[in-house]
């Protein structure tokens, strides 16, 4: 069953459930007696080719969610901005009663500010919807987003904007929970991560679903360097991090005494030609459109090199130089990616010591493959692999065997994580439960644990927002933290506790979990035996002996005690039992 | 508690015994105290203790139009449909003069009986000198407090608290108003997210289950073998205990204090009942969203003034409600940017660099407004657009930290910056 695979330290059904836990989402009910019959080398494969994988069953359940499947021209259509919604009503009736253009209510064209954000950026704990610091929702609403307590619609026919982040962050909460590709889930989450986007950013908000479905999903397995180029080139990126905006500084008066030599031949012939026109505004600091180095920057530091790589400041700006000129056309209709040559600074750059001089959009393409291909960002991304698959400070025997494969496989993201499952430093005792659950990764292992039946995952969603991960609301490119110290604070702990208890006790809405199936009928046993059982079920069997002691005498309580005295039938609460061990230190970790 | 909330007499000594018997305990010898009591009893102001709070406004608020350089006839000129008019008296939808030649917006109104009572100071032309227009880079600047450099891990305002370590630091001791730590308060210092007072407690799904949950959780984590997480756990626990017992939602306001029903109002109504209920508060951080008004900013009216009438009634209202306790006081506002001296076409601004700063407090030199003015005309505009900085954030702080919160080397808390008391403006009275 664990043939071919290096596992010395662990048992087999440790190893199942490592596997289960790193790989994928944790093992559901069942899960770890089916990957041992079918072979876990057998499931390890099947998982690295997740196209052989059905998943008909998880997208059934997607069908609900009809904005995954639009593209961003119909998005932006069919959920606009309420001041948009106010023009197009005025432009409808403008056009039905060809009243005058003065009466069309006010259509604000954002002015080019140098970072082009919008009324609606950053709170960093703002929930996607509406502006909170003048919201009267009420004391106690305002203040503890309680997902019970304040009633959300399942379906939603509204067609607000933030509809379209609520419905990425349901439908990754339901792949998560409900899709076979596991793997191919964990590595969505990691290379969206890793390319980092912020939905709260002005437009951004319409461009994310493209980008995950379109940019994100189907490299995320591939070629590195496709990746790079996807994001690259993604309306999401280029305008996140301001690339959109950048010019070259001297575009302008390029454009400007081109315009002059054109109109100057046009009044030319017979006539003497008029005199050029003075070079432009005293004010030279004064560019909307200027170079913007945010993007040079963050694709070496976050993307690919890493904020060690051996790069300079002054390669900062080369690269910035190299990606002038790629932007969005029609970014509010029709967004697509264009080289706009214009925008173009086309002398040579000097970038990591190589000159790029290609000219036009091959110089950033050509910075892709330089970076792509660098020492620096096999190692950077290996490690960051190895962070989220094996440990926080992942031994560097596997990181350079990792960064091995990346050279030698030109970036092949499938052939680094073979090499790190097949690595015995993956399957060390270690880095077994080594890794801190992200806020998403608790929620979805517990609801996967319990073999949760989800109507809808917006409480869920908004679980993992208190936990402290609001999904798709990452503010700063570097994306969620791999780190346990990111996560592990006091208020989090208490609201994973408070998560536990309310979903084991069924009291999150949209989902079911019938305990009575998984620990055997409350009345059979008393609580003492369904602890034990819950042990063995939602933690391998494997928690300190301190915590079972703990527990048993919790049990114990006189309170519980009086409670089976008065009533013998009132059965052991399997809800607070379940809670407890799913709150556990133990399950806290994967 | 002193019937006139403004006086600014020195407050009532909290005795221990009076923290005790608040708090429902009796007893009789300090032996019969459990551990984190005495903790807290041994961090927790006494007369003297100084907090602050820091509040950030996200989103780049626009400083020229909550503190209104009316003297300046380019503001005027810069801004022809969006500016506030000059005071009048009598007028309720003009500026409000503070020194002949700078006002506030009217719906910043409960603000000045602050300002003529010399408990409110404003800084303008102050911000950080980095030129970076991102909100988001910007905001990480003012946090980490280290303009310019993207690679500090922590925040300033947690390297204070380490600056002035405590050894038996209530885990109260640095609070966040909200269900995240911001960056600022991040770093090796022990700081507290509270999403809610009223909530932050175990809550069992079945009546009578509370205790057995809560005793079963703090017993597992207690005795754990994982390490990092005991610690939390064991700091959790503490702060669940700590706050039940001392019960900071039971503190009414006082004085006639109205916070109102916003999201700011209602933390700074916790604010305020953390720091009555006595637990070791120091420090406490809160931010308003919303700032970022490109379009429709307006003037008198419009996006602005909503979010001015909210600050200004949350600020006031906390000053009322804290009576004698505002001695120990001080509050200090902050936002990574300002905005456009010009207004552009959609009745808003865009992003800009200097802006105003707000603190308040007992040991505040208020009723002045501190800075170099820097000019609006051209000529004197950044980047030919934005107010330009006179006085750097960490200026401000630095002060603050030094002369209220007793920091005394400032060069760990704003590295690279020179922070030396010369430079200090009298800002805050030591």
């Amino acid at each position: 069953m664990l043939k071919g695979l290096p596992i010395t330290e662990l048992s087999a059904d440790e190893a199942v459930l490592h596997a289960l836990n790193r790989l994928a989402y944790g093992p559901r009910p069942g899960d770890i007696e089916r990957v041992k019959q079918f072979g876990l080398a057998k499931w390890i494969d099947r998982q690295l080719n997740p196209n052989a994988i059905d998943d008909k069953v998880l997208e059934a359940r997607l069908q609900s969610l009809p904005t995954l499947r639009m593209s961003t021209a119909t998005l932006m259509a069919d959920y606009p901005q309420p001041r948009q919604v106010a023009k197009q009503a005025a432009q409808a009736r403008a056009s039905a009663s060809a009243v005058s253009a003065r009466e069309t209510i006010e259509a604000p064209v954002r002015s080019g500010s140098a970072s082009g954000e919008s009324d609606d950026a950053p709170s960093p704990m703002k929930q996607p919807a509406g502006n909170v610091a003048t919201e009267g929702a009420g004391k106690r609403g305002v203040l503890s987003i309680d997902p019970n307590a304040v009633p959300r619609p399942i379906a939603d026919d509204s067609k607000r904007p933030a509809r379209i982040v609520e419905e990425l962050a349901m439908a990754k909460m339901t792949r998560a929970i409900y899709s076979d590709r596991q793997l191919e889930q964990v590595m969505d989450d990691f290379w969206f991560n890793h390319f980092n986007v912020f939905a709260g950013k002005g437009e951004d908000r319409y461009y994310l679903t493209s980008y995950e479905r379109d940019v994100i999903r189907p490299h995320a397995l591939g070629k590195f360097k496709d990746l790079v180029k996807a994001s690259a080139t993604s309306p999401a990126m280029l305008f996140y991090l301001d690339n959109f905006l950048s010019a070259d500084p001297r575009a302008a008066e390029r454009l400007a005494q081109q315009r002059a030599m054109r109109q100057r031949m046009r009044g030319g012939f017979g006539r003497f030609p008029r005199p050029a026109p003075n070079p432009p505004a005293k004010n030279k600091k004064k560019q909307e459109r200027g170079l913007n180095e945010n993007y040079g920057r963050e694709l070496m530091e976050l993307h690919t090199l890493g904020v060690d790589g051996g790069y300079t400041q002054k390669d900062v700006t080369e690269v910035a130089r190299a990606f002038t000129g790629w932007t969005i056309e029609k970014p509010r209709e029709n967004p697509q990616f264009k080289f706009d040559e214009r925008l173009h600074d086309p002398d040579s750059k000097i970038i990591l010591g190589k000159k790029i001089h290609s000219g036009g959009m091959k110089d950033g393409e050509q910075v892709i493959e330089l970076l792509a291909k660098h020492p620096s960002t096999a190692r950077f991304v290996s490690t960051k692999l190895a962070r989220r698959f094996v440990s926080d400070n992942p031994p560097p025997t596997l990181v350079s065997r990792m960064a091995e494969t990346f050279r030698k496989k030109d970036g092949d993201i499938r052939e680094v994580l073979r090499t790190m499952i097949y690595s015995p430093e993956f399957w060390s005792r270690s880095a077994y439960r080594a890794k801190i659950k992200t806020p998403f990764e608790l929620v979805a292992s517990t609801v996967r644990a319990l073999g949760t039946d989800v109507d809808s995952t917006m409480p869920l969603v908004q679980w993992v927002s208190r936990i402290g991960e609001p999904l798709y609301l990452c503010q700063p490119p570097t994306g969620y933290s791999d780190k346990a110290e990111a996560w592990v604070n006091s208020g989090a702990l208490l609201n994973r506790l408070n998560f536990s208890l309310a979903l084991a006790g069924n009291k999150v809405r949209g989902s079911r979990s019938e305990l009575a199936a998984l620990l055997g009928p409350s009345s059979s046993a008393d609580g003492s035996q369904i602890l034990d059982r819950a042990v063995q079920i939602f933690l391998g069997g494997q928690a300190g002996p301190g915590t079972i002691e703990t527990l048993k005498k919790q049990l114990d309580d006189p309170q519980v005690m009086q409670a089976r005295l008065d009533d013998p039938a009132k059965p052991a609460d399997l809800g607070v039992i379940t809670g407890l061990v799913l709150g556990a230190p133990e399950f806290q970790r994967r | 508690m002193s019937g006139d909330c403004c006086q600014g007499s020195r407050p009532v000594p909290f005795s221990r015994r009076y923290f005790l018997t608040r708090s429902g305990i009796s007893l009789i010898g300090l032996s019969t105290v459990p551990a984190f009591l005495q903790r807290a009893m041994a961090a927790s102001p006494s007369a003297g203790k100084k907090q602050l709070v820091v509040l950030f406004q996200r989103g780049a608020a626009d400083g020229l139009n909550i503190v209104v350089p009316f003297g300046e006839p380019d503001y005027y000129r810069l801004r022809p449909t969006i500016s506030i008019p000059q005071p009048r008296k009598g007028a309720a939808d003009a500026a409000l003069d503070l020194d002949g030649f700078f006002a506030l917006h009217p719906s910043l109104a409960p603000l000045t009986p602050l300002f003529q009572k010399n408990e409110l100071a404003i800084v303008h032309a102050a911000g950080s000198p980095d030129p970076t227009r991102s909100h988001f880079d910007a905001q990480d600047f003012m946090e980490s407090g280290t303009p310019g450099v993207k690679s500090t891990d922590d925040g300033w305002l947690n390297r204070a608290l380490e600056a002035v370590p405590e050894e038996h630091a209530s885990p109260f001791r640095a609070v966040a108003m909200g269900p995240n730590l911001p960056r600022m308060l991040r770093g090796s210092a022990p700081a507290i997210a509270l999403p809610d007072v009223k909530q932050f407690r175990v809550m069992a799904q079945t009546p009578g289950a509370g205790q057995i949950a809560e005793g079963g959780f703090e017993a597992m984590y207690a005795q754990t073998v994982d390490h990092a997480l005991r610690g939390t756990g064991t700091e959790t626990f503490e702060a669940i205990d700590m706050l039940r017992k001392a019960d900071p939602a039971r503190y009414k306001p006082e004085n006639g204090a109205s916070y109102g029903n916003s999201r700011l109002g209602q933390s700074l109504e916790q604010i305020g009942q953390l720091l009555k209920a006595d637990i070791g508060t120091e420090v406490l951080f809160v931010d308003s969203g919303g700032w970022d008004n490109h379009v429709n900013e307006g003037g008198v009216q419009g996006q602005l003034s909503n979010l001015l009438k909210d600050l200004g009634q949350g600020m006031a209202a906390f000053r009322q409600d804290m009576g004698d306790r505002m001695e120990n006081i001080v509050f200090v506002t902050m936002s990574e940017f300002g905005r456009t001296a010009k207004e552009n076409g959609n009745r808003g601004t865009d992003h800009g660099h200097a802006n105003c700063m707000l603190v308040m407090g007992g040991a505040v030199t208020g009723g002045k407004v501190y800075g170099r003015w820097p000019g609006l005309n051209q000529g004197q505009l950044n980047d030919g657009r934005d107010l330009a900085l006179t006085t750097d954030f960490r200026s401000v702080l630095g002060e603050i930290l030094a002369n209220h919160i007793g920091v005394r080397d400032l060069a760990p808390v704003f590295p690279g910056f020179d922070n030396s008391p010369r430079k200090f403006t009298g800002l805050i009275r030591v």
